[in-house]
């Protein structure tokens, strides 16, 4: 071996090595957000957190259950608008991908996709919160589905032209309109990428935090109603996290230990569609 | 298809939480915002209010009593709190008459974190100018060492700390300080909001005493219960008569005390007369259009000041702050009456 | 009902919520500058020179925040963009096959971590040990808040994203590439670095990527910061960025030209960020159509042979 196949082979080793170990640097504060809230949070979880409303100010005790409660119905108002619209667009790019319309928003989809959330918070507050005068549910949710429409619709469209085309030939052949062709026998191939799609997105709004501070506020009492602010998990992990109170810190932990636990549930049940759903295609 | 169950589920749920309202009596939701400064106070009213008035929810939030200025001003919510009293400018731009309803005493106090020192320091108010200035950097420097004689200050440098959010507490900080430093006056001035030389800036009350009490040097102002309850140092401050005052029930209320009530109940009460007063002492007030457009919760609001004004005072001494003068609570009595 | 009827309703109905999509993009730009005519009719290009921000006089100026934002997101570029290369090589060109999905699936899990549990592991664990840092380096006063604190939170942030980009952009790299590094003779890591010759563009749009990430990024940020509008090259003075100040002022920005001013601010944010995030989805395509095309012409070149 040569000397200057060594040296070679020495760098090669060196750099080698230095990509090992950027990966166990990027998992280092993995580990240890992960230890953190797990042992913090998990600690902190009790009967009360989930059946309680948060106690006056200083007083240790109570729970974050209208909070909980806020973000799953956040996130359902942000399905509920984004799902139909995300879907729907996605199939008219996928069924349509050549004209200069469908360019330009799937154009205009990336361009979402790449506002930052306190933005997007900003233009839910002009259309949904000013012109009506109050904070609402709606306003909160729809904020979170704006952030969820370029997901959807992107995967959507992907997903829908995976599918192959003598699935759609077959259809158009047995004398369908588009419209069924699409609706009948395209989508539900396509379906658990779709799911998945939406699922994907669902866990990343369920994490957002500053579109809601101008548009759902918050709400100390226990709300169900869409026309009033409402209390969610992450904006009662950033009021409790810059207090100074010790027992709230704790509170923090938990909410942040929640909303880990959801965020992972929902990619996991994300996986299971994916599988559930292919084999039932298949059979 | 496999949607259509999933979405028959979504929609029975969304339309559960609808009914769900009009259900159980109808309770009234009354949204409020403003000041972190009574906030301990305001949520334990809320809560006790609640308590034996179970259809009226009060739900307050506290974002700074500048959040609670504008959130008024553009109706979002019902009422608003604040400790800085709205400007002339400010109740113009208001779509209706805005009333100021004091609610409570309270003080501002320097709280810190010096490491080794135990006993309380002394400030003058020309010292804490100076400091949020920018123009004294260390713990031991003369102006400090020479209001604590026999006191080791160590030679750290000092961490400002002050409001990020438009803040009433702010405001009375600052009114304070520029009424005993020309300085101060012209280089920051008075608001709810300012351009502050130096120091970090925290988000609410509970922002600043969580950031003092985490940095080591660090000094910030906060209303007296914060301090309290986070079981901070906080040290006393010369006022006018030169007397070195510690807050308390007795000094703010002395601060009170003698104090001209405008009948907008629009008024200043720092750096006031009187040997025992407190010098940044300010009431806190309660914000409320004249004629709101819902009346049904409007009547609920006075009521609820009613009893705040009277039954509710009484919780006040734990929580720090000082019951009003009883001749300011008859005055606003009468003043409740203009909401219609 | 004809076919063609129904066919064109169909294309209609879907259209009209593609439609929608455009114009939610359009209004959102609309909105933002509607919302802040007062303040740029006032200050107009001073805004952005301008480093006072004084809500008492009403004079208003960005270049604070303009600074911070890419001072940290900068900072937060130069520490994560050679870990998420080096996470990238080694799960697509050096893990043992077993390990590369579960590599992979931990990755991703950075991403999933929501930005206000950072912000949370931020404030009770990062703080204090850079403030340990801080005093060590002799930094007055060691207050732990600061640019270091959210350049760090926003690194971590950020790795996932251009790492795996970057990923994909090395497994698209066609295989010819490599083989042909290796029958020169290259070392393992000489034939990376072939790969990465090749995908360069898509990996320079990987990085694009998450620093447009980070110039977002809100609540981790605001948290470890220290909110003060203040421009120094320092890593230890407390900083501001343009969604910090937007996210603490917003609610209570009592008058209408301060309202403005912070809504330009977020104006000039949606400009940045989806300028660069355009540019990096230009770079990336750009790669990959090249890698498809240096696959198809030898094979092109080789039937018409």
């Amino acid at each position: 071996m040569t000397a200057n196949l060594r040296r070679r082979k020495i760098y090669s080793r060196i750099f080698e090595t230095l990509c090992a170990l950027a990966v166990i640097v990027a998992l280092i504060p993995l580990a240890m957000i992960l230890f953190y809230v797990i042992k913090e949070g998990f600690g902190a979880l009790n009967l009360d957190f989930f059946t309680h409303m948060p106690k006056p100010v200083g007083e240790s005790g109570g729970g974050m259950a209208n909070a909980i409660a806020g973000t799953l119905i956040l996130i359902g108002i942000a399905a509920a608008f984004a799902v139909p619209v995300g879907c729907l667009c996605g199939i008219h790019l996928s069924e349509y991908p050549a004209t200069k319309f469908s360019s330009i928003v799937r154009f205009a989809a990336d361009v979402l996709n790449g506002v930052p959330s306190i933005v997007v918070g900003i233009f839910a507050y002009g259309i949904l919160v000013l012109p009506v005068k109050r904070f609402s549910a709606i306003a909160g949710g729809v904020a979170l589905g704006l952030l969820m429409i370029p997901i959807v619709v992107r995967t959507t469209e992907e997903l829908l032209r995976l599918v192959p085309g003598g699935l759609r030939e077959g259809a158009l052949a047995l004398g369908a309109t588009r419209g069924r062709a699409v609706f009948s026998v395209i989508v539900p191939a396509a379906l658990p990428g779709i799911l998945t799609g939406i699922l994907v997105a669902l866990a990343r709004v369920a994490g957002e935090t500053a579109p809601l501070l101008f548009t759902a506020f918050n709400n100390r009492f226990w709300s169900t109603s869409l026309t009033q602010p409402i209390a969610s998990l992450t904006v009662q992990i950033f009021t409790y996290a810059i207090s100074p109170y010790d027992d709230w810190h704790r509170q923090a932990w938990a909410g942040a230990f929640l909303l880990v636990m959801m965020i992972l549930a929902l990619s996991i049940l994300a996986r299971l569609a994916v599988r559930r759903l292919e084999r039932m295609n298949r059979s | 298809m496999k949607l259509k169950p999933f979405a028959l589920l979504l929609a029975v749920a969304l339309a559960a939480c609808q009914s769900n309202e009009s259900k159980t009596a109808n309770p009234t939701t009354i949204n409020g915002a403003g000041a972190t400064f009574p906030n301990p106070i305001y949520s334990k009213w809320f809560d006790e209010y609640q308590k034996s008035h179970p259809d009226v929810r009060i739900n307050y939030q506290p974002i700074g009593s500048g959040g609670g200025i504008k959130q008024l001003t553009s109706q979002t919510v019902f009422f608003g709190a604040t400790d800085g009293p709205m400007t002339d400018a400010q109740l113009k731009a208001a779509p209706g008459a805005v009333l100021h309803f004091p609610t409570v005493l309270g003080g501002v106090v320097p709280v810190y974190n010096v490491t080794g020192v135990t006993q309380p320091l002394r400030f003058s108010g020309a010292v804490l100018a100076d400091i949020y200035l920018g123009k004294i950097t260390k713990w031991n420097g003369a102006a400090i060492a020479a209001l604590n004689p026999g006191v080791k200050l160590p030679g750290d440098d000092i961490a400002v700390v002050h409001r990020s959010d438009g803040s009433g507490t702010t405001y009375i900080f600052c009114d304070f300080l520029s009424k005993v430093s020309p300085d101060y006056k012209t280089k920051i001035g008075v608001a709810t909001s300012v351009n502050w030389p130096a120091g970090v800036g925290a988000k609410g009350n509970e922002g600043v005493s969580g950031l003092v009490r985490q940095t080591p040097g660090a000094i910030g102002y906060v209303e007296l219960i914060y301090a309290l309850q986070n079981k901070m140092a906080y040290g006393s401050v010369q006022n006018k008569a030169g007397q070195f005052v510690t807050a308390s029930l007795d000094s703010v209320t002395a601060a009170a005390t003698g104090a001209a009530i405008p009948n907008d109940f629009r008024v200043s009460i720092t750096n006031a007369d009187g040997a025992n007063a407190y010098p940044i002492a300010s009431f806190t007030w309660l914000l409320l259009y004249d004629h709101p457009k819902d009346a049904a919760r409007g009547k609920a609001m006075v009521d609820f000041l009613k009893w705040a004004l009277t039954d509710g005072q009484k919780f006040a001494p734990s929580l720090g702050y000082a019951p009003l003068p009883q001749p300011v609570v008859a005055k606003e009595m009468q003043a409740l009456g203009k909401i219609q | 009902m004809t076919r063609s009827s129904d066919d064109r309703s169909f294309r209609i109905g879907t259209g009209a919520f593609a439609a929608l999509v455009l114009l939610i993009v359009t209004g959102i730009a609309f909105e933002l500058t509607r919302q802040s005519t007062l303040s740029i009719t006032k200050f107009g290009l001073k805004f952005w020179t301008t480093k006072v921000w004084d809500p008492v006089s009403g004079d208003f100026g960005a270049l604070p925040f303009i600074w911070g934002t890419l001072y940290s997101s900068v900072l937060a570029l130069i520490v994560a963009t050679p870990i998420a290369l080096g996470i990238a090589i080694f799960i697509s060109e050096l893990s043992p096959r077993m390990l590369r999905q579960p590599l992979a699936y931990l990755t991703e899990l950075l991403a999933a971590i929501p930005s206000i549990v950072y912000g949370l592991w931020g404030i009770f664990v990062l703080v204090p040990i850079v403030r340990k840092i801080e005093i060590a380096m002799g930094a007055k006063p060691a207050l732990g808040v600061g640019m270091l604190a959210a350049a760090l939170i926003l690194a971590v942030m950020v790795i996932p994203f251009t790492s795996s980009v970057a990923r994909e952009i090395l497994k698209n790299v066609p295989a010819t590439q490599r083989e042909a590094a290796y029958a020169l003779g290259a070392t393992r890591w000489e034939a990376i670095k072939v790969a990465i010759g090749f995908g360069r563009t898509g990996i320079i749009g990987a990085v694009m990527l998450g620093f447009g990430r980070a110039l977002g990024e809100t609540m981790a940020v605001t948290m470890v910061i220290g909110n003060s509008p203040q421009i120094s090259a320092s890593l230890f003075k407390p900083q501001y960025t343009m969604a910090a100040v937007i996210a603490n002022e917003f609610t209570e920005a009592a008058d209408e030209l301060y309202l403005h001013a912070l809504i330009e601010i977020g104006l000039l944010l949606f400009i940045i960020t989806v300028g660069v995030n355009l540019l990096s989805r230009l770079l990336i395509w750009s790669t990959k159509r090249r890698a498809v095309t240096a696959v198809i012409a030898p094979v092109v070149a080789e039937a018409a042979a």
